[in-house]
């Protein structure tokens, strides 16, 4: 059982000719295993900050992250040890491989830094890993990225993600850059492999749908702060803030539309 | 409703690459005067090659080998597009017919202002309008789609997301064509602007009563916004009928495959957590 705790976090950038940005002001909440958060809010609501800030490529103004109780490391090899128990899926898979490398690369540089089973069964592993992502791993292994569809791609991205057999995933936007018949695919593979390892998940998104469908608990950023904090019914179906409401409306949703242009006749 | 605009009869495309691909086969359909057409389906189904291929948009190894297509002006006069020749070609497209590309920051050139990249569209469509007419124009524009005439001198990269679209939209608007070609013109911005946008086409499309076709993938949001949607797989339309026939009556598999690949926003989940 591991848990993050985000306690007043506070993250200020000082722009040139604007002075200072406040990216996050006073976001606190917990993200602990076994459970998944969505993290929802319009672009430039400091969605992906969050992310920065769990990772510690960013670090916060103000406030603290702990992790189990204890400040998360800062540096050496304390903080390698953090990220390899927290890992991230990043949007756009066209991005995040290295087009130079073969998948295969891709996937044994974390197994072989984070030491997680021994050098001879590295093999192994990556084979059981891209298996897992549901990819034909003796197909895919020895090609590079671009021979690789996107649907493929954030596989591989989230195989390499789990290679170290992390308790924590923040998965920023991760289908985004998919097309909308591969998305649920690659949302219910990551859905099953939370459930199974039992991991905790945080998925940053703008889809409310799909936040809603595959998270247990939602929180709505607003210019940086926390506007909702609840469960995913609760947050969708009776969202108690304004900006709430502002995003639901503005999600496509034809069940409610026919309702409506029917004039509730139906 | 019965008023036809373009009419597409049996119209295929095929890439003749080493090994031939069919992208649009024996496509026929019809676009009818003010109505938004949607045309749904996945990567790589076609359907940007068919609202291309239409306006003859598409270079080769893409060839036309059959079909016709017919534009029914709002003057009466039909043409039949594929025998126009390229002068006549060049004055049709954008007069008639404009387009609103998707991804508005790859569609804008960067190191020119939008109100030059807005003049444009005049200098090479409307050759005899002054140059003070072309700025009063350009401002116009700019005022119609809400961005205002101020912003004309700025460049694409000092506009945010919605605005390029707008700007996008502006060009789309121009020499006040009578169908407008969306593709896929929402997809890369947030919802709350997304929905922005989709306020603007509407609030045009009543101005000047354009007609849309509007390619997507988003099936949830065509269902709001079209009268009627096209579902195209593998280059062929499998179903075409009103919006909300598609939602509530769906006749084909296929369809009723892409409507469940959406989780719904406010209904009950289908699975459980």
């Amino acid at each position: 059982m591991t848990s993050i705790d985000v306690r007043g976090v506070w993250k200020t950038y000082r722009v040139r000719g604007a002075g200072a940005v406040d990216a996050l002001q006073d976001v606190s909440f917990t993200l602990s295993s076994g459970q998944t958060i969505g993290m929802v809010g319009q672009s430039g609501s400091g969605k992906s900050t969050v992310a920065k800030i769990l990772t510690q490529m960013e670090r916060p103004t103000r406030g603290q992250v702990l992790v189990d109780g204890r400040p998360v490391p800062s540096r050496g090899a304390a903080l390698r040890a953090y990220r390899q128990q927290l890992r991230m899926v990043f949007q756009d898979p066209f991005a995040s491989l290295n087009p130079y490398h073969s998948i295969r690369h891709h996937i044994e540089r974390p197994l072989a830094l984070s030491g997680v089973v021994p050098r001879e069964q590295i093999e192994a592993e990556v084979h059981r890993l891209l298996a897992r992502v549901q990819l034909d791993a003796g197909a895919v292994v020895d090609r590079r990225p671009h021979e690789l569809s996107g649907g493929q791609r954030q596989r591989v991205a989230i195989a390499r993600a789990l290679a170290p057999r992390p308790a924590l995933l923040v998965a920023d936007e991760p289908v985004s850059m998919l097309d909308v018949s591969l998305r649920m695919g690659v949302l219910s593979l990551l859905s099953d492999i939370q459930a199974q390892d039992g991991l905790g998940v945080l998925y940053i998104t703008h889809d409310l749908a799909t936040a809603r469908y595959f998270s247990d608990e939602i929180i709505v950023l607003n210019q940086g702060r926390i506007v909702e904090h609840g469960s995913a019914d609760e947050v969708i179906l009776r969202p108690r803030h304004p900006y709430t409401r502002e995003l639901r409306e503005a999600s496509p949703d034809p069940e409610r539309f026919f309702a409506d242009s029917a004039g509730g006749a139906r | 409703m019965s008023d036809p605009l373009l009419s597409v009869r049996d119209f295929s495309v095929r890439y003749e690459t080493a090994a031939p691909v069919d992208a649009v086969r024996d496509v026929s359909l019809t676009v009818h005067r003010g109505e938004v057409l949607g045309l749904a389906g996945e990567s790589g189904c076609g359907k940007t090659t068919l609202a291309y291929g239409v306006q003859r948009l598409l270079k080769p190894p893409a060839v036309i080998p059959g079909g016709s297509v017919t534009w029914h002006d709002a003057d009466g006069s039909d043409t039949d597009l594929l025998a126009l020749d390229p002068d006549a070609l060049r004055a049709f497209r954008w007069d008639k017919v404009s387009m609103v590309f998707q991804g508005a920051m790859s569609a804008l050139n960067p190191v020119a202002t939008v109100g030059a990249q807005l003049a444009d569209v005049f200098e090479v469509h409307r050759p005899a309008m002054s140059r003070s007419a072309r700025t009063a124009a350009v401002g116009e524009l700019l005022e119609i789609v809400k961005v205002g005439a101020a912003r004309s001198r700025s460049y694409p990269h000092e506009l945010s997301g919605g605005m390029r679209q707008r700007i996008m939209i502006a060009m789309a608007l121009a020499l006040r064509p009578q169908l407008v070609v969306m593709d896929e013109p929402t997809t890369a911005l947030d919802v709350l602007v997304q929905r922005e946008i989709l306020r603007e086409i509407t609030r045009l499309r009543e101005a000047f009563g354009f007609s849309v076709v509007f390619i997507t993938h988003d099936l949830p949001l065509l269902l709001e916004i079209s009268d009627r949607i096209a579902i195209m797989r593998a280059g062929r339309i499998v179903e075409i009928d009103t919006a909300a026939n598609i939602w509530f009556r769906p006749r084909h598999d296929y369809t009723r495959t892409l409507l469940s690949s959406f989780p719904r926003l406010t209904a009950e989940r289908k699975v459980a957590r």
